[in-house]
């Protein structure tokens, strides 16, 4: 049962929240001009990191907001949480694990 | 009163001889005293066979004394409160209780399964394997099934409850022993909050069974001093009679305890088991070892016990396990337990030693006082078939007999194997360790700490020491004492393993599943030498045991015939849970009414007045229909279908999802997440559209309406307001931080009712809310706000049923009086509600798209003939690009159709395949299928909606419907069934 700081509420249990997947995902634009194969690696594809995993929340049964979340994918240890509106936190890979 | 006890010693044991406790065991009485467990006073009373085995339903007796036990699995109460598979040394014995065997028919003493036994050669590892494919599994299955599994289920609902309780602590504790209690005084000094789990009903752990001696006082003034000053520290909670039986990310343990005696006199207040999760700062392990059983033939006769629980059931619970007691090791520890027997005036046989030579201060002291010691010997085998007699004595590799002994107990001291479920679990890597001839934790995660037994201290200094370190670790006091991140070990048994060789008596490995030596040689002859597949093959160490006692021996096993070391095999993979945990105490309060939660219109009350019929809808309590003076279901929707289209009807849409959408970028966040134009929309009006995701595929529908300035009422389907307020949320805190937009959802602040029929505006013209609804003040696909009674009146003109239909929404709390209003202004007209299964019959005829039933996870609205929208809508939406997608614009998509049937009396039936018109039965290529069909009361046949290939171009064929073996020639057609030019929704 992951604990996750929400940062508008603070630190909760996991069963409020709910995840979002990979954060991070650029659609391209102008998206009439995407190749076939482009668009599908948008749709279609995620990475499955061993590792530090960057990933979009919500606080469903909290205040609702979403934000993002380093994950490492094997301990579950979270190294950060940030803001929609911040930038990716720079994350020492090496203590990560 | 001990007379009746002829195995209990006169004097000694922590046990209460004062409080007599009476019991029964398979029907008949017996008496122990409190402080028991229910294997002791079984034990006292001379009992010797309490199961049998699951496979062979051989006699089994008490092996051990704790969590390890895995023969003595009885079932405990009567009637609802009966529980199967609880294991007698964790039963704290209590007045009234009543116990019975399991696995055995007609008793324990004789038990008709045990055929099974004298035809062992017949059912080896793999039998089932190999022997029941042919001709078919299911030949077989329904008395495989009968004979499997251990216990019954008890005959009624469980009628105790179970709390669940969550506490955060900066140091958990697991394992109530020294090494804890150390760790748990250290780690408390300050002001750490300390949580101790101890699965015994007392503190102290081998303190209470064992002598021993601390800063030169004695184990028990230690212990005694101590858990004083743990009660009276504030910053401390020690649980008993609570087991850590699983670990969870971010160091969450799960942890059972048993609370109360409800069962035992059938009263009282407090649940029966409290589930604890644990949130810890840091995790202190010292979960203790579990001793090892040695292998020998026929090691499984009642009688034969781990020489620890020998030891235990002497010292703790004043019970002589036996009258005449043989040990058999291959370290030092078993001589305490022969030094404790003799001191408690237990005749003890010999000690068989299988080390080569015995330089030992113990064996010279056991000689001195005259006692047999073998050195460099094994038991061979043993005889007595319910309660063992003798044991033959061998020198080591089983050719020279050296004696045969009268016993009717064998101590076995087959080692320790620390308790590192819970430190896996944790990630925890393990190392095998010869001098002590067991896994130790080796890589230690970090927040976690191991000390006692599980971390290798074999002496009580040791464990102490460790204790203490690890507390101090721990609470991070000022941090003198850097965690370890690796276990040591500390001191050596002198272990000298002897060995298993192949004899031609049967020697057991696993003695809950009967998985004996043999059962490794076929294993390993073929070829499954991953200890994985071992455990597998043969089934050693599931169920009950867990590996508690087996796994270790099964892989000594393995290692010797594959030429490998025990570490180069490893062990299996220890997972949750360490010990059973109850279903009920899993499931805590959700159940019965509380296991999902149930939504009520605001007009429930009123529908229950009606007689309504209710249904779960999603998370929605719904009206079904509404049956009147016994008509059945199929009449009551008739009834009112056909009502809905001559003359009016009220139907409870209150679960129809609701979301306010505000702000100046409304307008443009709606056109970006409707496939349908949004900005054209003027104030007052309404608009159908289909919501798409980034896939192009459709995810939801419903009527958008704008009301004055930037403000927009979002209706999605009842299943999807929660999925979609979140899903647009998430666009506009992720992907559009720009648009100013606020969202409401307000699905439960409005009660909505729709008004339906060709009668509909003759009613509401009689409620006299201020709105025009002539059709030209108020058009198809509108919105206008009124008053009514002194209530704010939203009237939105769009239809779901094919009909005119006005939806009126008041606030929540006023929607009782409104409908009562209806009901009563209509009387004349003869107006009935509807409920949600005659919808469906209108919507059905009507030929209207429900999204989830009549779309799949691959719809686009091309599919269900709104590309044309697609195509022709200025800008950018969601799924835009993914519509033109060579996968989304090809050949052979299942498209959105009505099917009428062609022959008279023909049934459709959702779920049925479309199959071509050249096939009249099965097999045959699917061409789609009928996703929506009833029979129509208004057009007297069946209808149905379907998605076929292709299904746009090709209206007007005839194809086939097969459905559960018969097959129905059926037309595909536009899905309006009923008024496809749409006169009516004008009217």
């Amino acid at each position: 049962m992951f604990r996750i700081s929400c940062p508008f509420c603070g630190e909760r249990d996991e069963n409020e929240f709910v995840c979002g997947g990979q954060a991070h995902i650029a659609r391209p634009e102008p998206a009439e001009q995407v190749s076939e194969r482009d668009w599908a690696e948008y749709l279609f594809f995620r990475d499955n990191p061993k590792g530090l995993h960057f990933e979009r929340w919500q606080h469903r049964y909290g205040c609702r907001q979403w934000f993002n979340i380093v994950r490492h994918t094997v301990s579950h240890e979270i190294l950060a949480v940030y803001r929609l509106d911040e930038a990716p936190p720079d994350v020492d890979r090496e203590e990560a694990v | 009163m001990s007379n009746t006890q002829p195995m209990r010693l006169e004097t000694g044991g922590r046990i209460d001889r004062e409080k007599p406790l009476s019991f029964s065991f398979d029907g008949k009485q017996y008496n122990g005293f409190a402080g028991d467990t229910l294997a002791s006073a079984l034990l006292a009373n001379g009992v010797r066979v309490v199961g049998r085995s699951f496979k062979y339903h051989r006699p089994r007796g008490i092996l051990a004394a704790g969590a390890e036990e895995c023969n003595a699995l009885v079932t405990v109460g009567r009637g609802a409160l009966e529980e199967p598979n609880i294991r007698a040394t964790m039963q704290p014995l209590y007045d009234g209780l009543e116990a019975r065997s399991q696995n055995c028919w007609p008793g324990v003493k004789f038990d008709i399964g045990r055929s099974l036994d004298y035809l062992h050669f017949l059912w080896p590892a793999g039998f089932y394997n190999k022997t029941f494919i042919w001709p078919h599994w299911h030949w077989y299955e329904g008395f495989i099934r009968r004979m499997s599994g251990l216990g019954k289920l008890p005959p009624a609902d469980d009628p105790d409850h179970y709390m669940h309780h969550n506490v955060h602590c900066d140091v958990l504790i697991v394992g109530g022993g020294p090494a804890g209690l150390s760790a748990a005084l250290a780690a408390s000094e300050n002001t750490a909050r300390v949580a101790v789990i101890e699965q015994d009903s007392r503190l102290g752990g081998s303190l209470l069974w064992s002598e021993g001696n601390i800063n030169g006082e004695r184990g028990d003034a230690w212990l005694e001093e101590t858990v004083r000053v743990l009660r009276q520290r504030d910053n401390v909670t020690l649980l008993t009679n609570t087991t850590a039986s699983a670990w969870f990310d971010h160091r969450m343990v799960i942890a059972c305890e048993m609370v109360s005696d409800r069962r035992a006199t059938g009263e009282g207040e407090g649940p029966r088991q409290r589930l604890w999760k644990v949130h810890a700062r840091e995790i202190v392990l010292a979960t203790g070892a579990i001793e090892q059983p040695l292998v020998f033939a026929n090691n499984d006769r009642p009688g034969i016990m781990l020489a620890s629980a020998v030891k235990q059931y002497c010292n703790r619970y004043a019970v002589a396990p036996g009258m005449r007691i043989a040990i058999a090791t291959n370290n030092d520890s078993a001589y305490g337990v022969a030094g404790a027997l003799m001191s408690a005036g237990v005749d003890v046989a010999a000690m068989i030693d299988a080390r080569q030579s015995l330089a030992g201060e113990g064996a010279r002291a056991l000689r001195d006082q005259g006692m047999t010691v073998f050195h460099n010997a094994i038991p061979l085998d043993c005889r007595g078939d319910r309660g063992v007699r003798s044991v033959s004595v061998a020198r080591r590799g089983g050719e020279e007999r050296l004696a045969t002994l009268e016993c009717d107990c064998i101590a076995m001291a087959g080692g320790w194997q620390p308790a590192v479920h819970l430190f896996t679990q944790a990630r925890g890597r393990l190392r095998y360790d010869p001098s002590l001839g067991a896994f130790l934790p080796d890589e230690i995660p970090p927040h976690v700490h191991v000390a006692g037994m599980v971390a290798g201290a074999l002496t009580l200094d040791m464990a102490l020491e460790q204790g203490r370190e690890a507390g101090l670790a721990a609470a991070g006091d000022g941090l003198q004492v850097r965690p370890r991140t690796r276990s040591k070990s500390t001191g050596a048994l002198h272990m000298e393993r002897a060995g298993c060789e192949h004899r031609p008596d049967r020697q057991w490995i696993d003695f809950q599943y009967d998985v004996t030596l043999q059962d490794i040689d076929i294993a390993v002859a073929e070829n499954y030498t991953s200890v994985e597949h071992l455990k597998r093959y043969t089934t050693t160490g599931m169920s009950v045991d867990q590996g508690k006692t087996s796994n270790v021996n099964a892989l000594l096993a393995l290692a010797e015939r594959t030429g490998r070391t025990p570490g180069e095999v490893g062990t299996t993979t220890f997972r949750p849970f360490y010990m059973p945990v109850t279903l009920g105490a899993l499931a805590g309060r959700d159940r019965g009414e509380f296991y999902a939660p149930v939504q009520r219109s605001p007009l429930f009350a009123c529908h229950e007045q009606l007689n309504a019929q209710f249904e779960d809808y999603g998370t929605w309590r719904r009206p079904r229909v509404y049956p009147r003076n016994g008509e059945s279901e199929q009449q009551a929707v008739a009834r009112e279908a056909v009502a809905a289209r001559t003359s009016v009807v009220v139907f409870d849409g209150s679960p129809l999802g609701k979301i306010e959408v505000y702000g100046p970028g409304a307008a443009e966040f709606l056109n970006r997440v409707y496939l349908n134009n949004v900005t054209s929309l003027e104030t007052g009006r309404a608009r159908y559209g289909l919501m798409l995701n980034e896939n192009g595929i459709i995810i939801d529908d419903g009527i958008f309406a704008r009301l004055p300035d930037d403000h927009y009422l979002v209706h999605t389907t009842s299943a999807g307001a929660n999925r979609i307020h979140a899903w647009m949320e998430a666009l506009l805190q992720g992907d559009w931080p720009d648009l100013d937009v606020l969202l409401t959802p307000v699905t439960s602040q409005w009660a909505n009712i729709a008004v339906s029929g060709p009668r509909a505006r003759e009613l509401l013209e009689r409620l006299e809310a201020g709105i025009d609804i002539s059709n030209n003040g108020m058009p198809h696909m509108s919105i206008a706000t009124g008053t009514v009674e002194n209530m704010p009146l939203r009237v939105l003109r769009a239809s779901f049923t094919g009909e005119l239909c006005y939806e009126l929404n008041v606030p929540a709390d006023r929607g009782a009086a409104l409908w009562g209003r209806l009901m009563q202004l209509g009387e004349d007209l003869q107006i009935m509600p509807i409920g949600v299964e005659t919808l469906g019959v209108l919507r059905t005829e009507k030929g209207y798209l429900h999204v989830g039933s009549d779309t799949d996870g691959n719809t686009t609205p091309g599919d269900v003939g709104w590309g044309h929208v697609a195509d022709r809508k200025q800008g950018e939406f969601l799924g835009k690009r993914s519509l033109s997608r060579t996968h989304n614009t090809s050949y052979g998509r299942l498209e959105f159709v009505g099917l009428t049937p062609v022959q008279d009396g023909s049934v459709l039936a959702a779920g049925a395949h479309v199959i071509g018109a050249e096939h009249t039965g099965a097999p045959a290529p699917t061409q789609g299928y009928v996703t929506s069909a009833c029979y129509s009361p208004n057009l007297r046949r069946y209808v149905g909606l379907g998605l076929v290939q292709d299904g746009s171009r090709r209206q007007g064929e005839t194809v086939n419907v097969y459905d559960n073996g018969q097959v129905h020639p059926a037309q595909l057609s536009t899905p309006a069934a009923w008024d496809p030019e749409g006169d009516r929704l004008h009217a």
